[in-house]
C-alpha cells in the first residue's frame, strides 16, 4: 500500500514539473479571434466556406487599417465535424491562445457545444450560421448572424402548403442533430397549422449511409412532398435512394442544404428540389454581386451561404471592435448586441434582445445543376 | 511499519491539497485538463487491469461502464444535485456544499457502474476467452448505444451538466485532488486486493481455471468480483470526466476508447498495476505533448499495440511491479 | 403486403453485403481460430481502392458493367495482397503464442488501417463514382428493384456461389476444411497448412473487397472509417450463422441485413446499430455455436 503511494506521488511530481513548462502567450499586436469551424468531415464544406469568407473580409478589414488600429489575425481550429470536438476546439482557442471572440459555428449542435466555453470565460462568440434557437440560450454572450429555425420552419411549411399545394407531407430528419430536430418540429407545427397533414415522421443518424427502409414506409404514406431537414451529405445519398424507389415528389429542405456537394453527390437525383437558405448567389442586388465577384476572384468558386455568413460575422465582429474601442469581453460583448441596420452581403442585421438577426429567408431551387433563386419571403 | 504508512499517507494528502490549490494558478488551465485527463485514464487502466491482467478475463467493452458512470452521475447532478446544492446554499457557502456533494455524485455512478457490471458479468462469464471478448464488445456498445437513445440525458445531442432549474448553480467540478485522490485509492485497493491474502485466487483464475476450480477456487465469485470492482472504478473516472468536462457525448465511450484501455494494459504488462499507470499517463500525455503529433497519434498506438505484441507481447513491464510487494504473504502492502 | 416485399428487398439486399464480409471472419476464424478484427479494414481498403481506380482509368465518366467489373477485379486484386500482408506480418509470427496475443495484434492492425487510411486518403468522406446509371428494373405491384440493388444482389450471390464451389469441390477447399477441422492433423497428412492459411486470407479478403465496391455503387458514401461498424455487425452475422461455418456467415449475413431493415423500418432507425449487438449477446448467451455450428468440448 505505501509502495503505491510513493510510486503514485513520485510520478504525479514528475507529471506535473515538466507540464509547468508549458503555457503559451501571443505576441501583443494583433486581434486574435478564433474560429471553431468543421474543416474536415461530414460536413466540411461548411467550415471551410465560412473561414474562407471570414478570411476574405478580415484581408479587406486589415487593407484598411485592421481593428482599433491593429491587424486581425484569425485562428481556425477543426472540429471535424465532430459534437464535443467542437467543445475541445472553443477550449483551445479560449484558453491556449486567448482569443478575444469566437466565430462559429454552423452546425447548431457544435454551436451549442463550444457556446458554453465562451460563455463561461465572458468573451463573446457569433455563429455565423447556426439556425437552432438554443443556441443563444446558452447566454448573453452568444450571438447569432442569421435567422432562426422557427421562421425557417414556417418558410418551407408555407411553401409546400400554398405554392406546391401538398395535402399530405412526409418528414425525414436527423435524429442526432438539434438542427434537424428543431426545424422538422416548427415545420411539423406549421404545416399542420395551415391544413396540412402530416402523413409520416420517420428518422436517420448523421452518418448513415442506408435510408431505403425509412423511404420505402415514407413512398408507402404517399405523400406530396416530403421535408428532408438535415445536412447536405445524407441528403444526397437520400435523393438518390428515393429515386431508386421511384419517389418522383418534390424533397424540400432548409439551409443544411447549402453546398456544392448537394448536387456532386445528388447528381440528376436533386434535380426540382428546394430549399431555403440565408442568400442567393444569383441574386441581382449589386452588394450580392460585388461580392460573389470578389469572392470568385480570390477563391475561384462561387460563395454559398456559409461563405456569405462568414463574411458578414467577421465583419460584424470587427465593426463591434471598433464601437467597443477595447478587446475587453463585456465591453465587446455591449457593442455587438447595440448591432442595428449593419449592411451585410446577407441583409440587414439587427441584434434583436434574444441576440438573433432578424433578416429574409430565400428559397432556391435546384435546376440545370445549378441552385437558382426562385423567391425571397421576409420577416414578418 | 505503521508510522511510516501514515507518513506517507500524509505526503500524499498534502500533495492532493497542494494540486487543488497552487496548479489552477501555475499552470494554464488547458494543462490542468490534460493532467485531469491523465487521472482519470490511470483510474480507468488500472480497473482494468484488474480483470484483465489478474484475472485473465478479456474484457474489451469497458469504455461502456465509463459512459454509465460519466451519464449516471450527470444525470444525478443535473436533475438532484442542483436543488440539493441551492437549498444548502441557504445554509452554508456554496464552495463547501459544492464539497461535500461532488464525492456523493462520483459514488453514486460507480455504483450504478458496479450494478451494471454485475448485470453484464453474470452472463457474460460463462463465457470463455474469444467469447468472453465479443460478448463484452457488445455489451459496451449495447450500453453505448441504449444512452444515445435516452432523450432525457441529451441523446445524440449530447448532455450538459447545467440545470435549467437552476442556472448559477456551477455543477461543474474540475478539481485535480479529487482526480489523483481517487486514482490513489484506486490503485491502492487494487493492490491490496490482489496482492494480498485471498488475492492469489485472481491470479489463479488467470494462470488455469479449470485448475483452479478444481481445488475449490469459487472461479465464477472470483471473476465476478473482479468485474463488480473494475466497473465501479470505472464509473467512478466517468463521473470524474463528466463533471470536470461539463459536458459529456456518447462518442467519448465508443469501443475506440474501450480498445484504448486495453491497449495501455498490454503495453504496460497484463499483470503489471505500474505498467497500466506508465503506459496509461504516458499515451494520454504524448499527444498533447508533442502537438504536432495529431494525426499520428492513433497510427503510432497501433503501431506500438503491434510491434509489442510481436517483439515483447509481455509489455514493458510483464507482471512486475514498480514497487516492492510482499508475494505469498498474507497482509499488509 | 408490397411494403414488405420492398423491405425484404431492401433487407436482403443489404444484407448480401454482410454475407461477404462475414465469410471472411468466418474462414480465417476456421483455420486459425482467431477472430480477424483487421477484416472490416480490408473492406474500407477495397471501397478506396475501387474509387481510385475509377477515377485513374477515367471510368467516372463512362459508366457501364464493363467498368464495373474492371474495378471490382482491380480491388480484389489489391485487398487479396493486403490480407496476404497482413498474415504474414502480423499473425504468422504469433501462430504459437496462444489466443490473446494474435487478438490483440488484430486489434491493432485495424486501428492502424483506419488511422494510416485517415492520413493517407484524407478523413473526407468520399463520394463513389456511379458506375452503373441507375435505372428502374422492374416496378411490380409497388416493388422498385433499380439496377443497382439487382446488381449488388446478383454479384453477391455469384461470389458466394463461387465460394461454395471453392470450399466444396477443389482441393484447396478441401484442404481448407482440413485444417478447420485439425490443422496438426492435416499438417502430418502433408497438407501445407502455411499455405492454406494464407490462401483463407487471400479468399476472404478479396470477397471483403468485392463488399466494398458494391457498397460503394449503391451507398456511394466511402470514407476510412467505413469499415468500424459493418466489420463489427459482419462479425456478428458471422457468429450468428455460426463462427466457423461457410454457410452459416451466408445466411448469418441475410438474415442480419432483414433484421436490421425490418426494425428500421417498423421500429426506429436509432435502433439499427444495437440490433446487431442484442443479437450478438443472445445469441452467445443462448446458442454460442451459432445456427449452424457444432457444440464445442473444451479439453481439460
Amino acid at each position: 500500500m505505501r509502495g503505491a503511494l510513493r510510486a503514485g506521488a513520485v510520478c504525479a511530481a514528475a507529471v506535473v514539473s515538466v507540464l509547468a513548462c508549458g503555457g503559451e502567450k501571443r505576441a501583443a499586436d494583433a486581434i486574435v479571434v478564433g474560429h471553431v469551424a468543421s474543416m474536415t468531415g461530414d460536413t466540411a464544406t461548411f467550415g471551410r466556406s465560412a473561414d474562407q469568407g471570414m478570411r476574405m473580409a478580415i484581408e479587406e478589414i486589415n487593407a484598411s487599417g485592421g481593428a482599433l488600429g491593429k491587424p486581425i489575425e484569425l485562428i481556425t481550429e477543426d472540429d471535424r465535424s465532430v459534437t464535443e470536438e467542437a467543445r475541445t476546439a472553443a477550449q483551445k482557442l479560449l484558453q491556449r491562445d486567448q482569443v478575444v471572440a469566437l466565430l462559429g459555428e454552423v452546425a447548431s449542435s457544435r454551436s451549442l457545444a463550444a457556446a458554453p466555453e465562451a460563455q463561461r470565460a465572458k468573451r463573446p462568440m457569433i455563429s455565423p450560421g447556426s439556425t437552432n434557437p438554443k443556441v443563444t440560450e446558452v447566454g448573453d454572450y452568444i450571438f447569432r448572424a442569421c435567422f432562426i429555425d422557427p421562421f425557417q420552419g414556417f418558410v418551407m411549411a408555407q411553401f409546400a402548403v400554398d405554392e406546391l399545394k401538398a395535402k399530405r407531407v412526409a418528414i425525414l430528419f436527423d435524429f442526432k442533430q438539434d438542427y434537424s430536430v428543431g426545424l422538422a418540429e416548427f415545420f411539423r407545427e406549421t404545416a399542420q397549422k395551415l391544413g396540412a397533414e402530416i402523413v409520416a415522421d420517420e428518422r436517420y443518424t448523421s452518418g448513415d449511409i442506408e435510408f431505403r427502409a425509412q423511404l420505402t414506409t415514407i413512398r408507402a404514406a404517399k405523400p406530396d412532398a416530403i421535408f428532408v431537414p438535415g445536412y447536405y451529405t445524407e441528403l444526397g445519398l437520400i435523393a438518390k435512394q428515393a429515386r431508386e424507389l421511384g419517389i418522383d415528389v418534390p424533397l424540400l429542405g432548409g439551409d443544411g442544404w447549402d453546398s456544392e456537394k448537394t448536387i456532386e453527390i445528388g447528381g440528376d437525383a436533386v434535380e426540382g428540389y428546394y430549399f431555403s437558405t440565408h442568400y442567393a448567389a444569383d441574386s441581382d442586388s449589386p452588394r450580392v454581386q460585388a461580392f460573389v465577384k470578389d469572392f470568385q476572384a480570390k477563391y475561384g468558386a462561387t460563395p454559398d451561404a456559409m461563405a456569405a455568413l462568414g463574411y458578414d460575422a467577421a465583419r460584424i465582429l470587427a465593426d463591434a471592435l471598433g464601437r467597443a474601442g477595447s478587446v475587453d469581453g463585456p465591453k465587446l460583448r455591449d457593442a455587438i448586441a447595440a448591432t442595428k441596420g449593419f449592411d451585410g452581403v446577407t441583409g440587414k442585421i439587427s441584434m434583436d434582445e434574444q441576440r438573433n438577426a432578424r433578416k429574409d429567408a430565400v428559397v432556391l431551387k435546384i435546376e440545370g445543376g445549378k441552385f437558382r433563386y426562385h423567391r425571397t419571403v421576409s420577416a414578418e | 511499519m505503521r508510522a511510516r504508512s501514515l507518513l506517507w499517507l500524509g505526503v500524499a494528502i498534502a500533495f492532493l491539497v497542494f494540486l487543488d490549490v497552487a496548479a489552477p494558478r501555475l499552470l494554464n488551465p488547458y494543462y490542468v485538463t490534460i493532467l485531469s485527463r491523465i487521472g482519470i485514464a490511470v483510474i480507468a487502466a488500472v480497473s482494468l487491469q484488474l480483470v484483465n491482467g489478474f484475472t485473465g478475463q478479456f474484457s474489451i467493452g469497458h469504455a461502456g461502464f465509463m459512459a454509465i458512470g460519466a451519464y449516471a452521475s450527470a444525470a444525478l447532478s443535473v436533475f438532484a444535485g442542483a436543488a440539493v446544492l441551492a437549498a444548502a446554499a441557504q445554509v452554508v457557502p456554496l464552495p463547501v456544499a459544492r464539497l461535500a456533494y461532488f464525492p456523493v455524485a462520483l459514488v453514486f455512478g460507480g455504483l450504478v457502474a458496479a450494478v451494471a457490471g454485475i448485470v453484464v458479468a453474470v452472463p457474460a462469464l460463462r463465457l470463455r476467452g474469444d467469447y468472453l471478448a465479443i460478448a463484452t464488445l457488445g455489451a459496451g456498445e449495447i450500453i453505448r448505444i441504449a444512452i444515445l437513445n435516452i432523450d432525457a440525458v441529451g441523446g445524440a445531442r449530447g448532455f450538459s451538466l447545467a440545470s435549467p432549474e437552476y442556472p448559477s448553480i456551477d455543477l461543474r467540478y474540475e478539481s485535480l485532488a479529487g482526480v489523483f485522490g481517487v486514482a490513489l485509492i484506486a490503485i491502492a485497493a487494487i493492490s491490496r486486493l490482489v496482492y494480498a491474502g485471498g488475492g492469489l485466487a485472481f491470479r489463479a483464475v488467470r494462470e488455469d481455471e479449470t485448475a483452479a476450480e478444481s481445488i475449490g477456487i469459487a472461479t465464477t465469485r472470483v471473476k465476478v468480483e473482479a468485474f463488480l470492482i473494475a466497473s465501479f472504478f470505472a464509473g467512478v473516472a466517468g463521473a470524474l470526466f463528466a463533471h470536470s468536462e461539463g459536458y459529456i457525448h456518447t462518442n467519448t465511450f465508443g469501443f475506440v476508447r474501450s480498445f484504448e484501455l486495453v491497449a495501455f494494459v498490454v503495453l504496460g504488462g497484463l499483470g503489471s498495476l505500474s505498467g497500466a499507470i506508465l503506459a496509461a499517463a504516458t499515451l494520454t500525455a504524448l499527444p498533447e505533448v508533442l502537438r504536432g503529433l495529431g494525426e499520428w497519434r492513433m497510427v503510432l498506438y497501433s503501431l506500438l499495440l503491434i510491434a509489442t505484441m510481436l517483439l515483447r507481447p509481455q509489455g514493458l513491464l510483464g507482471q512486475r511491479e514498480l514497487w516492492p510487494i510482499s508475494r505469498l504473504k498474507g497482509g499488509g502492502g | 403486403m408490397e411494403n414488405l416485399l420492398q423491405q425484404l428487398l431492401n433487407g436482403i439486399t443489404w444484407g448480401s453485403i454482410y454475407a461477404l464480409v462475414a465469410l471472411g471472419y468466418t474462414m480465417v476464424y476456421g483455420v486459425l481460430k482467431l477472430i480477424n478484427f483487421a477484416h472490416g479494414e480490408v473492406y474500407m481498403v477495397g471501397a478506396m481502392t475501387g474509387y481510385y481506380a475509377a477515377h485513374a482509368l477515367g471510368l467516372t465518366q463512362a459508366p457501364s458493367l464493363g467498368a464495373l467489373v474492371l474495378v471490382l477485379l482491380i480491388s480484389m486484386a489489391a485487398c487479396a495482397l493486403l490480407g496476404a500482408l497482413i498474415e504474414r506480418v502480423a499473425y504468422r509470427p504469433l501462430r504459437a503464442a496462444g489466443r490473446l496475443a494474435p487478438l490483440i495484434t488484430a486489434i491493432g492492425v485495424s486501428l492502424l488501417l483506419q488511422n494510416a487510411g485517415q492520413l493517407v486518403f484524407g478523413a473526407d468522406p468520399k463520394f463513389f463514382p456511379a458506375l452503373l446509371r441507375s435505372e428502374e428494373v422492374i416496378r411490380a405491384g409497388g416493388v422498385a428493384v433499380s439496377n443497382i440493388q439487382l446488381t449488388v444482389l446478383v454479384t453477391a450471390l455469384v461470389l458466394m456461389a463461387g465460394l461454395q464451389y471453392v470450399v466444396r469441390r477443389t482441393r484447396f477447399g478441401r484442404a481448407m476444411r482440413a485444417v478447420s477441422y485439425d490443422a496438426p492433423a492435416a499438417a502430418l497428412m502433408g497438407v501445407p497448412v502455411d499455405r492454406v492459411i494464407l490462401g483463407t486470407f487471400v479468399l476472404g479478403s478479396m470477397l471483403a473487397a468485392a463488399a466494398g465496391i458494391l457498397v460503394g455503387l449503391s451507398n456511394p458514401k466511402i470514407d476510412p472509417l467505413m469499415g468500424l461498424m459493418p466489420g463489427l455487425k459482419a462479425f456478428v452475422a458471422a457468429v450468428l450463422g455460426g463462427i466457423g461455418s461457410v454457410p452459416g456467415a451466408m445466411v448469418g449475413g441475410l438474415l442480419l441485413g432483414v433484421i436490421e431493415t425490418f426494425v428500421t423500418a417498423y421500429l426506429s432507425s436509432t435502433y439499427r446499430d444495437a440490433i446487431a449487438f442484442v443479437i450478438l449477446v443472445v445469441i452467445l448467451l443462448l446458442r454460442p455455436t451459432g445456427l449452424f455450428g457444432a457444440p464445442q468440448t473444451e479439453k481439460v
